[in-house]
């Protein structure tokens, strides 16, 4: 996707410059939400504003959104087919080792060591196990990761 | 009410969602799945399946589908399934958009400072193991097939997972090509 993006925006329309494309991407991952809908949502306003961010946002998940529509109307309507259900069944366990992969690559981006690990396997354990809620867990490292930064500003200020 | 229900519970999705695509399908697996029962666990790999091979954000796409389903499966038409799932969508980008539009110039100015790095890292540990749980949620009869039920199905699912997981990571393989290979191997083996 960003690469793609990069050559519309960028050198193809020159509407945003290679920099402050660069900076949109730090922005749209540092945002809640979907990154390809941030990215378009911050790009359509700067260009237009608020019509140019609603504008450029639809655009982006539109076709999307039909796509996947006319899949799921036709699954639906397949429902019970043997055929459909023997190639699900041959697919079921590589989606979730396509979502357990990631846990692998992530945590070596994201600077995992020993003085920080607890935090992702407490973060499991708490929504595996107990069933706790990610929202909460998500909210209470929020939360945690910005008293941590206070604390680390107010060392710097006194050292 | 389930379409006042799709859509608080896809606004508070995305509005959590800190980590891109996969954190985002943890997020919808544990509402859809495990909170609310709007699906079942193979309900739910088949539309992330589905989703990891069309085009557009994954994100969206499993928001759609899983839209869709939902309406579906609390017993309305397809019609309402579509409403469903326009609902979904747009829901997971609404408060997001807001935001954007609100603060996105205070975070361009302050993403250097170490309060926005500090909340942004441990948020990044954090999805981790939101992405673990999920997969650990998702490791069960209903996308494995059970041993005593089926211990051919059992054992292949196993060397399916394995297989996959591997080339994932060592090879970086696609997840259209993976699941596309996983596809034929279930049609063959199951479907003849």
């Amino acid at each position: 996707m960003i690469p793609l993006m990069e050559k519309e925006l960028v050198d193809r329309h020159g509407w945003i410059t290679s920099e402050e494309f660069m900076e949109i991407i730090t922005l749209s991952q540092t945002m809640p939400g979907i990154f390809a809908a941030n990215m378009a949502t911050h790009i359509g306003w700067k260009l237009r504003g608020v019509p140019g961010a609603v504008i450029s946002v639809l655009g982006n998940i539109l076709v999307p959104i039909l796509i996947i529509l006319a899949l799921a109307a036709g699954l639906h309507y397949m429902q019970g087919n043997l055929i459909v259900e023997a190639i699900f069944k041959g697919v079921r366990p590589v989606v979730v080792a396509l979502i357990a992969a990631p846990v692998f690559r992530m945590a070596k981006t994201a600077h995992i060591s020993r003085y920080n690990f607890w935090i992702p396997v407490i973060a499991a354990l708490l929504i595996w196990l107990l069933g706790v809620s990610p929202i909460w867990v998500i909210l209470v490292a929020g939360i945690g990761g910005f008293v941590y930064g206070k604390y680390l500003e107010k060392k710097e200020v006194q050292p | 009410m389930i379409f006042w229900k799709l859509f608080y519970t896809f606004c508070k999705i995305g509005i959590f969602n800190f980590g891109g695509g996969y954190a985002m399908i943890a997020l919808i697996q544990n509402e859809v799945v495990e909170k609310q029962g709007w699906m079942t666990s193979t309900e739910f790999t088949d539309i992330v399946a589905t989703s990891q091979i069309t085009p557009g954000p994954i994100g969206i796409n499993v928001a759609t589908y899983a839209g869709y389903t939902s309406v579906i499966n609390a017993g309305y038409d397809p019609f309402w399934g579509v409403v469903g799932a326009f609902l979904a969508s747009f829901s997971v980008i609404l408060l997001p958009f807001i935001l954007m539009l609100l603060i996105s110039s205070f975070i361009l100015k302050h993403k250097e400072h170490f309060v926005v790095k500090s909340i942004m890292s441990v948020l990044k540990l954090t999805v981790i193991g939101l992405i673990a749980a999920s997969a650990m949620l998702l490791i069960s009869p209903e996308t494995f097939g059970s041993y005593a039920e089926n211990p051919l199905q059992f054992f292949l699912s196993i060397g399916l997972f394995a297989a996959a997981f591997f080339a994932s990571l060592k090879w970086k393989t696609s997840p259209i090509l993976l699941i596309v290979l996983a596809g034929i191997i279930g049609l063959i083996v199951y479907g003849c």
